[in-house]
């Protein structure tokens, strides 16, 4: 770093706007055929259209509290965390043993008992997920700090397996289901329509969805942005050093940060129990890239960026699937995520919302 | 006295060995062929004591503890001078070869079970070939590749699709529509199809993978470590999903692929009737009464040849510079050396090998199949690279050859085993991929060099690189 107070020149060229090369036009235009592609589906479909876009907000919305879990432990360790799948994925697993065998919730349990049973199993399974993931950085993360940075990238994906393993001994290999309901969703929820416009249903699961995902992203902001943890957080993902000097104890806040992270897995791995019914010791892996993908597509590191980009790409997946005008179909559904996550890393490494990566160069 | 570094276990072993007299300056001043023999004898009558009461003596043990103790005792270079240093290497390959005939007769393994028969041993060394492949770039450049099974998959598919009745097409009346052939073995032509000689096709597979390798390549090299790990898992992720969706090309009815059933049969591999009548080598592999034998030889033929390009590399310029950008980018890039060009070479060879060996593994196995190709391939081959020893070709290939062992056979025998003697009733294959995550994390936390590190890298891992960003945020 020079020292000396930067003169005016200096200010002028750094603030030169970059010159507009080939990739950018490229990566306009792309965006650009997205939208018209879109625009000719909302004519010829209105109402399936509308149907896709509410999917897609129900479905972006468990994506982001799991890309949410990525962009924390990214942001303070810059380490793809891939295990963060898994641990998602054994939420999903408490969550379904905690209705099942504690409450035994079904389909004709009153408002009064399923909410309070709900909100518990909520904080079990967070606890839970928030305890194996900090677990996983206690055991396979810290004692590589000083290592290369590919080494805590090759034990994270150790640890996706172990932990996919030990879901594979627990549960075995089949699915883990709840009794799915009329419309969606487990049976012990409401089964009536919120609304319902033409062909257009938005059903009380799909609800429930938000009603749990709104009030968690609106706590993490708050201590994240607000709370004496959140700033020592911010302070250590910036500097770490520093953030040492300046009295704050690292490997604790990396710690709470994972706990942090393993929490919202649990919540999101509740959230789609219960509205999807079934989990398999397999999907979350697959889930967690997803979910990556939203949180670089937001920019990683940002955190309303991890949520705008889960919104983003829940709703492409649905689009995809629903629609019917030039749409590639369900069979390509995992193509296409991994090509936007290609295509995003190529033309803006620093994501929607993100501020220029050194990877980005 | 050199002073030699040790770990907690080194030093207490050293304590404990100077209880009785050994201390380490005094096991320093005997002549390395004396040690060497101690080591070896030491090991052999551990084995002798340990292990031979519980499995039972067999002659074949005895055998080969001789050969190992004839091999690795004396000190060949100082004896024959440079050429001695090819006296191990020389002597494996003589043992490999002549396996099959061999293999059977040896003794049991405790607990691992039977040495593989020679199905699993070509299994195994087209394994070796791919790790030998993705050690040139996960081990010599650095890049950490989660998705070389692309690259096996693409080898796979482009021999498979372009020896087989694939392209036959079909005329109004049934018969074939196109019929290319092009010193193909064993082929009925009535069939149609295209039906290219297999031995063109290994290397136009290879060409073909590294060409798409260096397309993957050069958009996604310019980002570093963990981002371009996620964008080659896309591609690994992409590729086997346009294999199977690949029957029905953008619904215009254009089959590439054959969808979820693959491309099966694919064409014999051998050399034809001519060269078998007037040279004598094999006619057609896959009628021949000894074919595993005959895929057996054409294997350690390409698995020579991988090794030997991977030695030559890494002690070319190329080879150098990749290095050199393993360690240092920034240093690498201020000293002059392309960093684009040099890790798409890299990326580009990689990629060549495992071309190479999906295409002999789908003729191994007359098919290309989606199914087999999973991220859980490309971390499989990942673990056989980084538990042998990053960057070393010897600690590769044991690697890989040992982990492929497991895969096929060893570790469905080694469950017989923990479930008859313990009492217990575990499925140990299921959690293959959980045991092969702990060989990961264990090996990455406890030594993470491998278990036949490569000097220099070691010294990495030891010293530290400065493996710190080339462009920083805070000075743009």
């Amino acid at each position: 770093m020079i020292n000396e107070a930067p003169t005016g020149t200096v200010v002028a060229l750094r603030q030169r706007r970059p010159p507009v090369n080939v990739l950018t036009l490229i990566g306009i235009a792309l965006v650009g055929l997205l939208i018209v592609w879109l625009a000719i589906n909302l004519e010829k479909t209105p109402y399936q259209f509308f149907s896709a876009f509410l999917i897609g907000i129900t479905n972006g919305s468990v994506y982001g509290l799991v890309a949410l879990g990525y962009t924390l432990v990214y942001g303070i360790l810059e380490l793809i965390n891939f295990a963060h799948g898994d641990v998602f994925m054994l939420g999903g697993m408490i969550a379904i043993t905690v209705v099942t065998s504690v409450f035994s919730l079904n389909g004709g349990d009153p408002a009064y008992v399923v909410w309070p049973a709900l909100v518990a199993t909520l904080v079990i399974s967070m606890v839970g997920c928030g305890l194996i993931n900090a677990t996983v950085e206690r055991i396979a993360y810290r004692p590589l700090r000083g290592a290369p940075r590919l080494v805590p990238l090759i034990t994270a994906i150790a640890s996706s397996f172990i932990l996919q393993n030990v879901a594979l001994a627990w549960k075995g290999p089949n699915f883990v289901t709840l009794n799915s309901g009329t419309s969606g969703g487990a049976d012990f929820l409401p089964q009536s329509n919120v609304f319902s416009v033409g062909g257009i249903r938005y059903t009380w699961p799909s609800l429930i969805v938000l009603l749990i995902t709104a009030p968690v992203l609106f706590a993490l902001l708050w201590l994240v942005q607000r709370t004496r943890q959140g700033k020592a957080m911010r302070a250590t993902a910036q500097d770490r050093e520093a953030a040492a000097m300046m009295g704050i104890d690292v490997d604790r806040t990396i710690s709470f940060t994972f706990l942090l992270a393993g929490g919202l897995a649990g919540a999101a791995g509740l959230i789609y129990a219960v509205y999807f019914t079934s989990v398999r010791f397999d999907q979350g892996f697959q889930l967690g890239l997803i979910a990556f993908t939203a949180a670089v597509l937001g920019g990683i590191g940002n955190l309303p960026g991890a949520v705008v980009g889960a919104l983003l790409i829940g709703m492409i997946q649905s689009f995809n699937n629903t629609l019917t005008w030039h749409a590639p179909g369900s069979d390509w559904t995992q193509s296409i995520v991994f090509a936007i996550l290609i295509l995003i890393l190529v033309f803006r490494p620093e994501g929607l919302l993100g501020e220029r990566t050194p990877e980005g160069g | 006295m050199p002073v030699r570094g040790h770990g907690r276990f080194g030093a207490a072993w050293w304590e404990a060995l100077g209880r009785v007299g050994l201390t380490e300056t005094r096991w320093d001043g005997w002549p390395v062929t004396v040690r060497r023999a101690v080591i070896a004898a030491a090991v052999g009558l551990l084995l002798l004591v340990v292990l031979a009461p519980l499995f039972g003596f067999d002659a074949s043990a005895f055998i080969a503890y001789a050969v190992f103790f004839a091999l690795y005792v004396p000190s060949w270079e100082r004896w024959l001078g440079k050429p001695g240093q090819w006296v191990i290497p020389l002597a494996f390959l003589g043992l490999t070869i002549t396996y099959p005939y061999y293999g059977s007769k040896l003794f049991t393994i405790p607990i691992l079970g039977a040495f593989p028969d020679v199905h699993t041993a070509v299994v195994m060394l087209i394994f070796v070939m791919m790790a030998v492949g993705l050690n040139v770039v996960v081990g010599y450049a650095g890049l950490l590749d989660l998705g070389y099974v692309a690259f096996y998959a693409i080898g796979a598919y482009s021999c498979a699709a372009l020896a087989s009745q694939q392209f036959a097409g079909q005329n109004a009346n049934g018969s074939p529509k196109r019929t290319i052939d092009f010193g193909a073995i064993g082929v009925d032509k009535s069939l149609g199809g295209i039906h290219i000689s297999v031995w063109l096709l290994l290397v136009l597979a290879g060409v073909l993978t590294s060409l798409i390798g260096m397309l993957i390549g050069l958009p996604t090299l310019r980002l570093r470590g963990d981002y371009l790990a996620i964008v080659t898992l896309g591609f690994g992720e992409i590729l086997p999903q346009i294999a199977r969706n690949g029957d029905n090309l953008f619904n215009s009815g254009f089959n590439l692929t054959n969808g979820p059933q693959g491309i099966t049969p694919v064409d014999s591999i051998g050399f034809g009737s001519w060269i078998h009548r007037n040279v004598g080598l094999p006619d057609n592999y896959l009628i021949a009464s000894n074919g595993d034998r005959l895929f057996f030889w054409t294997a350690i033929v390409l698995v020579l040849f991988t090794i030997f390009c991977s030695l030559r590399l890494r002690d070319s310029r190329l080879g150098r510079a990749w290095i050199a950008i393993r360690e240092d980018e920034t240093a690498a890039a201020a000293m002059g050396i392309p960093l684009m060009r040099t890790k798409t070479l890299a990326y580009a060879i990689g990629a060549f090998f495992g071309g190479v060996a999906g295409a002999y593994f789908a003729e191994f196995t007359t098919s290309a199949n989606p199914d087999s190709f999973s991220f859980n391939f490309s971390v499989f081959v990942l673990v056989m690279v980084i538990l042998g020893g990053i960057g070393n070709v010897w600690g590769v290939l044991f690697g890989a050859a040992f982990l492929a062992y497991l895969d096929q056979a060893g570790l469905a025998d080694t469950g017989a085993w923990i479930n008859l003697h313990l009492h217990v009733k575990i499925d140990v294959p299921k959690y293959e991929f959980g045991i092969y995550g702990l060989i990961l994390l264990v090996v990455m936390l406890f030594r993470p060099h491998g278990l036949i590190p490569e000097a220099r890298r070691k010294l990495e891992f030891e010293q530290g690189v400065a493996d710190e960003p080339l462009y920083d945020i805070t000075s743009a």
